[in-house]
Formats: structure tokens, sequence, C-alpha cells
């Protein structure tokens, strides 16, 4: 199937290692790929912070863009869900645009729960609120990581509950914030996870800067990425009845790939990027360009 | 005061916070039992949703049918513009020889009566309306094992809203404040009383707020608490940030209509949520309390807009507004910014910022920007 990424802004900007999943992992599925450079931002930011105009123009713009187009994907739910449900409030002439969530896009519309991925870490995973209120995604990130090879996943306790990142209220109302996150953090050190996991990186900026101030060891990465670990090199291109029954193919490798990196070393997920072979973001691999939390 | 300004003292109590945040999941735990074994418990909200809906769409009619009622057994209507007035008419209806009991409710509150509980030896009472029924002019209040029947004066106090049109109504009502609010199939010792009493009802910013299409929905409410019990915020901050008027979630959208969007507290209290949606997802009378915050945050923003002086966020968010535009203004900016971040990070994080972003940096980092944005990357690979 030809399937438009939408990146989103935060993404682009600050966590391309999650859009790079993306692509990898549904091109491995055997899909194509398209990706606009001239998409820019779905106005989620503005229309939360009370600048609806300038959402709405926004959204204006995005929706043009993207018209045409039969199967979009995103792997942010806040995004997928502003389109979804802010659009048609702004203008319902704006209603309708066919952007799926990553986890919605692969449970149901290409109807697979095994990429083929392996990821050989503790995980717990975070419902953003977004995820489970908005879209109501349900289960279906979980399903997909429970069949990820070698991952253990940990419950999360009260894992309802808003990580306190909210947009602008992180920064309006820094102190309730902080009181949230350091309350979500208690929680996911309960479950001894090494990893903590969701559908979005405005979610996860939050908690993977709160983790990392502390210096917690446990990292922030994006659902995209462990479900792109350890996946061959892109296969050929298979038609859409066998996409829907992809069980996926063993990693290349049963060792993910170990670095060590200086911030002062060249940017490895640069240079990797267009290299096949296993992506193993973990623990021993800095998400983006988050460092380790032990990193001196 | 702003939210946030009260809040800061409030979240410096862990053990009001540790009592809060286990009270607050007893009571999920008791909603979720009466809640989830309850089939028709959607279909109940969806009714009671419609009840109130029509109920405030006619609310003139429904308050003259109520006025008349209770005239017709013997009591009488009085109107209260606002608090000063409500308190007014009720001193002047009450002796001025003994301190009257009081019934509390949230109108009470509201207007800032307080006083004991009613005794053998009070001489007259003021009681805060759990709802009233238009149609046989009857008071309603949950949990009275003692009934409504007291010596001496009896005032009752209610906002306009708290009007029901008929008992077939009310039912639907009471089982959906009982299992949103006590987690029970029915509040013990519903009591009523019809006529024979002094009714003061309030406006004090209602009309105001059933004026806005897009906020009148929040006079839905039928005052269960379910949103405090679900709110991350409400939890950690309890009431008192929500200043004066109800607290959690549907204070944070009913002040501000009722007070305006102008002054730090009702300016602040529509921000102060993440927009996480459980309040709405428990609502029994399905009010959206967070599509009605974006609401109320527009208002909030629209208000400063004619400043001669734009504040700093209104620059930040119009310079984005216009970067993200157009594809070349973003790509720039994209690339001026992660150049920035990056200078301001050590060992790949950023520590500190400057400006509205300290706030960010306070007690989290942020990851500095890659060399190579996924656009770039994609360039690249093609």
């Amino acid at each position: 199937m030809r399937i438009a990424v939408f990146v989103t802004c935060w993404g682009d900007a600050l966590f391309p290692a999650t859009g790079r999943a993306v692509v990898r992992l549904l091109e491995h599925l055997g899909h194509e790929v398209v990706f606009d450079p001239a998409q820019t931002c779905c106005g989620h930011m503005h229309w939360t912070a009370g600048y609806h105009p300038e959402a709405t123009a926004l959204a204006r713009r995005l929706t043009e863009m993207f018209t045409g187009h039969e199967l979009i994907v995103t792997p942010s739910a806040s995004c997928a869900a502003t389109v979804r449900t802010a659009y048609p409030r702004m203008d319902p002439a704006l209603a309708g645009l066919p952007v799926y969530e990553l986890s919605e896009l692969l449970v149901d519309v290409l109807g697979v729960t095994d990429v083929g991925a392996r990821y050989p870490h503790r995980v717990t995973y975070q419902p953003t609120c977004h995820s489970l209120r908005a879209l109501g995604l349900g289960d279906r990130p979980l399903r997909l990581l429970r069949a990820v090879r070698d991952l253990e996943l940990a419950d999360l306790p009260e894992a309802g509950e808003c990580c306190g990142f909210g947009g602008a209220f992180a920064m309006k109302n820094a102190d309730t914030s902080v009181a949230m996150v350091a309350d979500k953090i208690a929680r996911i050190h309960e479950t001894g996870a090494e990893v903590v996991c969701a559908a979005d990186d405005s979610c996860l900026t939050h908690l993977g800067g709160a983790l990392s101030r502390l210096r917690s060891g446990v990292r922030a990465v994006h659902l995209a990425e462990i479900l792109a670990s350890g996946l061959g090199p892109a296969e050929p291109a298979r038609t859409p009845d066998d996409a829907g029954r992809t069980t996926g193919t063993a990693p290349r490798s049963d060792t993910p790939r170990r670095e060590t990196r200086r911030s002062d070393a060249p940017r490895s997920d640069v240079l990797r990027s267009d290299a096949p072979g296993p992506d193993v973001p973990g623990p021993d691999k800095p998400r983006s360009d988050v460092p380790r939390s032990d990193a001196p | 005061m702003r939210f946030s300004d009260a809040a800061r003292p409030e979240l410096g109590d862990p053990g009001a916070r540790r009592r809060r945040r286990r009270a607050a999941a007893e009571a999920r735990a008791r909603r979720a039992d009466a809640v989830g074994g309850f089939p028709a418990w959607e279909a109940l909200r969806e009714a009671g949703a419609a009840i109130r809906e029509r109920t405030l769409r006619e609310l003139g009619a429904h308050l003259e049918t109520l006025e008349a009622a209770v005239e017709e057994e013997g009591g009488h209507v009085h109107w209260a513009r606002d608090a000063a007035e409500a308190r007014r008419i009720i001193g002047g209806l009450l002796p001025d020889d003994a301190p009257a009991a009081l019934v509390r409710s949230d109108v009470t509150d509201e207007i800032g009566l307080d006083g004991a509980e009613p005794g053998p030896h009070s001489k007259a009472a003021v009681v805060g309306a759990g709802f009233l029924v238009a149609e046989t002019g009857t008071l309603v209040v949950a949990d009275r094992g003692d009934g409504l029947t007291f010596p001496g004066t009896l005032v009752v106090v209610a906002g306009i809203e708290d009007v029901v049109p008929d008992w077939t109504d009310l039912e639907v009502l009471l089982q959906l404040v009982s299992r949103a609010g006590a987690g029970v199939p029915m509040r013990p010792a519903i009591a009523t009383l019809t006529g024979d009493f002094a009714l003061v009802l309030l406006d004090n910013g209602r009309t105001t707020v059933l004026a806005d299409p897009d906020g009148r929905a929040a006079l839905r409410c039928v005052h269960c608490s379910a949103c405090g019990d679900v709110c991350p915020v409400f939890q950690r901050t309890g009431p008192r940030p929500y200043g004066p008027g109800r607290a959690g979630p549907i204070g944070a959208v009913l002040t501000p209509q009722i007070r305006g969007v102008e002054a730090p507290l009702g300016a602040s209290l529509p921000f102060a949520s993440t927009l996480c949606g459980a309040c709405a997802d428990v609502c029994p009378v399905k009010i959206d309390i967070p599509a009605m915050l974006v609401h109320l945050r527009g208002r909030v923003v629209d208000a400063r807009r004619g400043r001669p002086v734009p504040p700093p966020e209104m620059l930040l968010m119009r310079g984005l507004a216009w970067s993200m535009g157009d594809q070349r203004r973003y790509e720039h900016t994209l690339v001026r910014r992660a150049r920035w971040g990056r200078l301001l990070a050590r060992d790949g994080r950023i520590r500190r910022l400057p400006g509205l972003f300290g706030k960010w940096t306070d007690a989290r980092d942020l990851p500095a920007p890659p060399r190579q944005s996924f656009r770039a990357w994609w360039r690249r690979r093609r």
C-alpha cells in the first residue's frame, strides 16, 4: 500500500529517529512510504493553547496538503487526535482526513500485530491520554509489543493517569506538572523496566526529560523505534493481501549493535540511518539525542 | 490569584496529597463497581445529558412552573442576582435572635454561608438544595436521614440550574448522581419536602454562562464530584487554588465563565488542566470539560489580543504560526532553532533555558536537537 507519513513538527525537529523507524517498519512490511516536505504542523499546540485562528489556518494547510492521500500515518496520538476531533470543531469542512496513529494503522488497516521486531529489554508502556481517551487505542500498542521477540513487558501501575505534560501546562503550571511526573516516575521505577514506551513523542519528551534530569537510567523510547528494532533490510514490496498475514522475519543478528557514544563523536544515528542491519535503540543506545542518563 | 501561584503551597503538603489521592482512589474503585456491573450505564448517561440539556434550553419556563408550584403550596420565591443579594435576602428572612442551622451544598458554599448542622434546638435553618422538582415545587436533598422538617423558618437556596422538570427526570438524575458520585445504586435517605419554604434562586453569573453556546453545558452539572476524583491536577492541588466557587475540573470551566477571563484566576483556570480527558469519561451527564477548557483558552487569548504591548507568549505563538504557515519559513526556523539548541546543550542535553522555557528546564532536561532533522534524512536518502 502507498502510505503517506505525517512525521509531525516535533518529531521532525527533535525525534527524527521515530520517523525513520516508521519508514523502516512500513517498508519492511512491504509498503511504499511517501513523505511530502510541504508538511509542517497540525496546529495542535496552537489549538490547545487558545490560539484558534492560527490553529485553524495550520489545519487548513495540512488538510489541503494531504488531500488525495488514502492512508496517512502519524507516530503521534496527539496529532492524530487533533486531526480527528479538533479539526471538525475548527471547521466542519476539515473533517475526514484519513489519518491513522501508527498502532491503528498496523493493527486495524494492515492487520499486523507481529511485525518481526526483536527488542531484548524490559519495557513498560505508558498509554498517553490521547492514545487512551481521545483515540481509544485500547490494547493495540500492547498487542504489538507482546509480539516483539525477547521483549519483557511490565505492567505499569496506575497507567491511565496523565504524566503531567499537557503542552503549555508543563510551563504554565510547572509545579503541578512536575508533581505529576514525579509520581509517574515512581510508578515506572516500581516496574523495574529499563525502558518506558509510548505512542507520542511529546509525552516522551516530558517523561524522558524528567528521567534524564533525575539520572534515573530508565529511558523513554517511542513505540515505533521498538517495532523497527532488529528488522532486516527492507524487503521487496508485497501485495497488500500478503502484508495482512505478515508474521515478520527474524532479525538478521541476535546481537543488537552496541555502541558507546561521546557527545563530541559524530552522530552515529545519522551515519547509520541508511545502513541496513539491526537498529536497536535501548538502554545502550541513546534515544535520538537524549544522552544516556548515566553519561558523565 | 493565579492558579499556579495558589497551587504551590498546596503541593508542598505531602500528607494532604497522600490523603486526597487515597480518598480519590477509593471513590474511583466504588464508582467502577457501581458503573461497571450496570449494563444500562451508557444509556442512562445519554438520557441524563439529554434531560439536563433540554432543561437548560427551556430554563425560563421550568423556573416559572417551579415558582407557581412553590407559591401554591404556601411558599415564596426570591430571586438573587449575585451572592451578596442572596445573603441579604436570606438575612432578611431569618429571625434576628438565633443563629440559623445550615445544611450545606455547593451553592451555600458559593455564597459564603456557614453554620452548624441543624439540631433539635435550632430556631431556623438554611438548606442548600440538591434538586428542585418544578411540577410539584419539591425540594430534594440526598443523604438526609433526619428529613427536612425543622422547627422555625426554613430557607432553601439553589442555583437556577438546579431545577428538574418532573419526577421522571428526577429518577434518572438521582441514579446518575448516586452511581457516579457515591458509587452506590441509590444514595441513601433521599429527603423531599414540598412547598411551605422560602426559596432563594441564585443567578450569580449563570445567565452569562447560558448565553455562551460552547460553555453552557457546564450547567448540566449534577454535583456528583466524579470529575474531581479522576482529575490528576485536582488530586495534587486540592480545592483551594480553584478559588471561591466550585473546585476541580467543573470549577475550572464554570468559574472563568462566571467571573470572566480577564482577572488572574479566571484567566488561569482554563489552563489548570493537561486536557487528559479523564473527567469527560466519567461525567454522568457527559459534559465535555476538555473541549470547554480549550474554548475558554481561546477566550482568554482573544481578550489579550487587543493589548497595545503583546505578551511574550503571544509573540512566540504568532511567530511560530507564521513559521509553520510556509515550508521555506518552517525549514529555515528548523535549522536555526536546532543550531541554537545545540549551542545551549551540554552532553546532548539542555539543562537550562531562559525566559518562558525556563519553567520547563527547572525540573526537566530537553534533548539537544539532532544535526539532521527527519526531512533532511529523507532528502539525503532519496
